[in-house]
């Protein structure tokens, strides 16, 4: 599988770290417990589209969310996730 | 004598050098074959016609077919470490010195006890040992697991080291061709000729797939002659690769593919430092896939003695290899192609006896060409029993009417019988690109419905091209078409012309015949449709009535096409046999879904060069060549080396550690620490940061001090810990454990990436900036203080206190820190003068013994202490478990709090950190059990666990720290610590894990 980094180009898959599902918001640091236990423990599993976060961890350090078909791992496209979200140029 | 090669004298364009001898052993029998030989043709060239013993009943089988696709004869090739279990002798080349060995027999392949359970077949019928094994008592298991597993599985490996290397490489190309044949030619050619940069990957050791040997003729040249034109044109052109007995195994996302090249398998004396394998890791553009065809066998009773093999493996034995599979050859068919093969065989000189086609009606010219080979047509019939054991003797053949037997058999000698049921387009690769296989009811077979998902282009006989012209055609419009697709215009290709008889098949010229029945009163022999796996027809019925009816149910359920062949030659003939028993058809049953890898792959080519020290990297501190220079024994702590203790001449570990701890304790020692993690955090927000980061507060933390501080998960249990030093404002220097550097490092980037990217904060690994060391003792602050001319004193760097500092110019921070409980330093500065400080130190600390100190001795410093660290922290523990609640802070928020207080992380018998005291000089062993039952004969409810243990110079006894049910309120009391796996069961008095200075008087003096 390939991620195409928006700042490095198209890279393999071991280069990246898996974070999970990128549609969960956590909520603030003094939620209730109910709202944390569901934003750590529950996940849908959903067949098709999905967004993930991927941490280029051996390449720039970048986090990236991730539109990536779950059925097909075909990747509809990556954008930097952080302080410079939207700032990258079109790849 | 049956098999036997053919005279020099026959027509012939086989591939083999009858000049050329070649000697090699069988089950210690030496054997000579010719250069060109597989070790099937070989062995059939000198009539060895028992190769192997089945997996289940352990019968006696013989070769089968000529190809990838052989179920039956899987030879161990190779001695000792070299060995290679399971290698397909019809994949195998012949090398001078080659030892092949048969499997799945005890004691001899000739005499196989084993073979009882042949006996007993109905016993061990489909889900045999679940239900015999797996039932209600398991009991039977437990007696017969060691039988069962000595009788069952295939041939075995080595359990020595693999003494050879394997490489990985990776290559780049626009199209990547999979499979030499006439299509693959074909497609390369038109590739490469349009412009495209192309891999051309053959399995065999030659190129031209099933044109080599053949009769036809290409273009006015013989069909072996055309290919070596073609393929000398691709080799003379640039941009194509080819690899020879390279095998395209799997494909993955992206265009990615996986393929084994074997460099040396072949070879009896390689070059030094060759690679044995090369592991291809291949991303191309486009794939052509000219996987080719096999043929499928009809399944009858009896159909599993040696001399039944595949027409297509007779065919390609005699034209390929020259060798005649037997004397009196009879042919099984039901389809036109197989009359081609009759005429090429009878060109050859192979003898043919009979022709038997279930088929009431052949045409004129097949019935002439089965004249002009000298062999008796049966028509309407079927072969429906044999007779011999170890070899075929003779065939039954009855009338076969609208389905059904008819009238009585009748026997027919002959040594060899070529069956062919059709032909099995090799989709195995296609169907990896997701698209699914459908059932063809023409052809017979199950092909890949087109188009291919992009980038897939097929041709030949693997996508029911059977005819040659017809996989030349198709190859070349593949190549156009993988051209066009890259935006290449492809070039114009001329029209190859074929005369001479395709052995081919064409769409309803076969009459479906996948099983013949037993007869009523005729054969009980057993009728195999999966020959490696023993896999019976009755077998798929019992799994019908049993209700496992879906495709991917049956193959779990019987095993049918589970073995290292995948089903090649079985998969099909099953379903049929499924579909039949369900009253549906074949599509509908449907076929199992082919996953890679399509072939055995060794486990040494995906290792490739990751093995022994290269297996992950090495981290070394910039002190390792002191440390070695000064008689440390390594340890992996992690990735990073680091020194265990420091040998004295003489000394155990245990004298080593323990010395060096009282060293400490006495005077003053010092240790490596660089491998901590150090996270440079900086920002106006950066306290805040990680005030939320830690459980205990920061952002107060003046300045020139350090803090110990807690990390939480999210889900409220403990992470990480470590000091933290504020250097100014808006820096703080972070330390993690060595294990959770790189963890700790990345959550941090999480969290100012994707909850908080408002923080004005920025972290940046310093692991490897720093050279760390921690100096601790009553004369640590003597040894600092003669190197630095900063002030250490007390009053200027208390406990706690951070300074910036030099020592003989260097620049360095130095923080009073104590892990070992002594008035301790940890000093860090800069890796690239790692050594110079660090003998600076030594040099300084002489006057008063400085000892250096090992992971060892820091380990019984600190569980002396009963400060946690590894063994404590192993993510199932939260801060209150070990008794550090009160560092959580109820006047802010932190990550993990909302969670950290659930009902079942309060429950009151929860482990809590304890020591634990050996009563009677017996060493404890982490890992071990605390139970209260004071012998270990009866099965003990565990209290808890060992987590970290040492001797104790302070105790002068074997401590361990142990986490224990409810264990704050339980010391005083004796538990005992087993470890069953080795037989120790020792009484330990539980105690408070603090062993040493519980006021902290003496780091803090």
């Amino acid at each position: 599988m390939l991620i195409t980094c928006p700042i490095c180009g198209a890279r393999d898959v071991e280069e990246f770290t898996y974070w999970g599902d990128a549609t969960v918001a956590y909520p603030a640091l003094d939620a209730s417990e109910e709202a944390w236990f569901n934003a750590v423990y529950q996940r849908e599993n959903p067949s098709g589209d999905h967004y993930e976060l991927w941490h280029h961890e051996r390449g720039c350090r970048a986090f990236l969310k991730v539109r990536r078909n779950m059925a097909t791992h075909f990747i509809h496209g990556c954008e930097l996730v952080g302080p410079f979200a939207g700032t990258e140029s079109a790849t | 004598m049956t098999a036997y090669r053919l005279p020099a004298s026959n027509p012939s364009n086989a591939v083999i050098r009858r000049d050329k001898s070649v000697f090699f052993t069988f089950d210690g029998q030496q054997y000579m074959g010719l250069k060109g030989d597989t070790l099937a043709s070989a062995l059939s060239a000198n009539d060895v016609r028992l190769v192997g013993r089945s997996f289940k009943y352990h019968r006696p089988r013989g070769l089968f077919s000529a190809g990838p696709e052989e179920p039956s004869a899987l030879m161990t090739v190779g001695e000792g470490a070299h060995r290679e279990p399971n290698s397909r002798a019809t994949m195998v080349e012949l090398f001078d010195g080659l030892k092949a060995t048969s499997q799945n027999r005890w004691p001899s392949l000739k005499h196989d006890l084993a073979a009882v359970n042949g006996m007993a077949g109905n016993l061990l019928s489909a889900g045999f040992y679940y239900k015999t094994f797996m039932g209600p008592s398991r009991d039977a298991w437990m007696i017969y697991e060691h039988f069962i597993r000595k009788a069952a599985g295939m041939g075995a490996g080595s359990f020595e080291p693999d003494p050879d290397t394997y490489e990985h490489m990776h290559g780049y190309c626009d199209v990547l061709v999979v499979g030499a044949g006439p299509a693959g030619l074909a497609a390369a050619t038109q590739a490469a000729n349009s412009g495209a940069s192309v891999y051309l990957c053959e399995d065999n050791p030659q190129f031209g797939g099933s044109l080599l040997g053949d009769f036809s003729e290409v273009k006015g040249k013989s069909a072996p002659e055309w290919a070596s034109d073609q393929i000398d044109a691709l080799k003379n052109n640039d941009t194509v690769t080819l690899f020879a007995r390279t095998t395209v195994y799997g494909a993955f996302d992206d265009m990615t593919f996986g393929a084994l090249e074997r460099l040396t398998t072949h070879d009896p004396n390689p070059a030094q430092g060759q690679a044995r394998m090369r592991h291809w890791t291949i991303r191309a553009k486009q794939i052509i896939v000219a996987t080719g065809r096999i043929d499928r066998p009809i399944v009858f009773p009896g159909n599993d003695v040696p001399g039944v093999m595949l027409l297509d493996g007779v065919h390609r034995h005699a034209l390929k290899y020259a060798v005649a599979m037997g004397k009196s050859v009879s042919v099984f068919a039901n389809h036109d192609g197989a009359y081609g093969a009759i005429a090429d065989l009878a060109k050859a000189g192979v003898g043919i006896a009979n022709v038997i086609d279930p088929r009431p009606t052949v045409t004129m010219d097949q019935a002439e060409l089965v004249r002009q080979a000298g062999a008796d047509l049966i028509k309407g019939a079927v072969v429906c029993g044999t007779t011999g054991g170890r070899a075929l003797k003779s065939i039954k053949v009855s009338k076969w009417e609208n389905g059904l037997l008819s009238g009585g058999s009748w026997g027919l000698e002959c040594d060899c019988l070529a069956v062919s049921g059709g032909t099995t387009p090799l989709i195995h690769l296609a169907s990896q690109s997701g698209a699914r296989p459908r059932f063809d009811e023409a052809m017979s077979a199950f092909v890949m419905p087109g188009p291919l998902p992009e980038g897939w282009h097929s041709a030949g006989g693997a996508f029911a091209e059977f005819e040659m012209s017809d996989a030349i055609r198709s190859g070349t419009r593949a190549g156009s078409a993988a051209a066009k697709a890259l935006g290449l215009a492809p070039k114009r290709a001329t029209p190859v012309s074929i005369t001479g008889i395709d052995f081919s098949l064409a769409p309803d010229k076969i009459m479906p015949l996948w099983e013949v029945p037993k007869s009523a009163s005729g054969s009980k022999q057993k009728a195999f449709v999966d020959l490696q796996h023993d896999v019976t027809a009755d077998d798929i019925r019992l799994a019908e009535v049993e209700g496992f009816h879906a495709a991917e149910h049956l193959k779990r359920y019987t095993t049918l096409g589970m073995a290292a062949d995948q089903g090649k030659t079985s998969n099909v003939n099953g379903m049929a046999i499924m579909a039949h028993a369900l009253g549906t058809s074949i599509e509908e049953v449907g076929t199992t879904r082919f996953r890679p890898p399509y072939i055995p792959v060794t486990l040494g080519a995906i290792a490739g060069e990751n093995v022994r020290g290269h297996l992950q990297p090495t981290r070394k501190t910039p002190m390792h060549d002191w440390h070695i220079r000064h008689n440390a024994e390594m340890m992996n702590v992690g990735l990073w080396k680091r020194p265990r203790v420091y040998y004295k001449p003489g000394e155990t570990l245990e004298q080593a550690y323990v010395r060096e701890a009282q060293c400490v304790r006495a005077s003053v020692g010092i240790c490596d620490v660089s491998t901590l993690g150090k996270i440079d955090v900086q920002g106006p927000d950066a306290g805040e940061f990680l005030n939320r980061l830690y459980t205990n507060g920061f952002a107060k933390l003046p300045v020139g001090k350090a803090r110990y501080g807690l990390m939480l998960r999210h889900d409220g249990l403990l992470f990480d810990d470590g000091t933290t030093w504020r250097l100014s404002e808006t820096q703080y220097l972070t330390t993690t454990t060595t294990a959770n550097a790189a963890t700790v490092m990345a959550h941090m980037e999480y969290y100012l990436s994707v909850w908080w990217p408002d923080l004005k904060v920025r972290v940046s690994s310093m692991t490897d900036n720093w050279a760390a060391a921690s100096l601790a003792g009553p004369n640590a602050r003597k040894v600092l203080a003669s190197v630095t001319d900063f002030d250490v004193s007390d009053a200027a760097l208390p406990f706690m206190g951070v300074t910036p500092a030099s020592i003989d110019g260097i620049y360095c921070l130095i923080a009073r820190l104590s892990f070992s409980g002594e008035l301790a330093f940890e000093i860090f500065w800069p890796a690239c003068h790692g050594d110079t400080v660090w003998r600076r130190l030594m040099d300084a600390g002489t006057p008063y013994e400085i000892t250096p100190y090992g992971i060892e001795a820091l380990g019984t410093l600190r569980i002396e202490k009963g400060h946690i660290a590894g063994g404590e922290l192993d993510g199932r523990v939260t801060a209150d478990d070990v008794g550090l609640s009160a560092m959580c802070s109820t006047k802010k928020d932190f990550i993990g709090k909302a969670l950290m207080t659930r009902e079942a992380l309060l429950a009151e018998d929860r482990i809590q950190l304890v020591g634990l005291v050996s009563q009677n000089d017996m060493a404890l062993k982490a890992g071990s059990h605390l139970v209260i039952n004071e012998t270990a004969k009866e099965p003990a409810v565990s209290e808890g666990h060992v987590s970290s243990v040492t001797y104790s110079p302070v105790m002068e006894k074997y401590i361990a720290l142990g986490l224990l049910k409810g264990g704050r309120d339980r010391h005083g009391e004796t538990l005992y610590v087993t470890d069953p796996l080795n037989g120790t069961h020792i009484a330990a008095t539980v105690t408070d894990p603090i062993f040493y200075d519980k006021a902290g008087e003496k780091m803090r003096g």
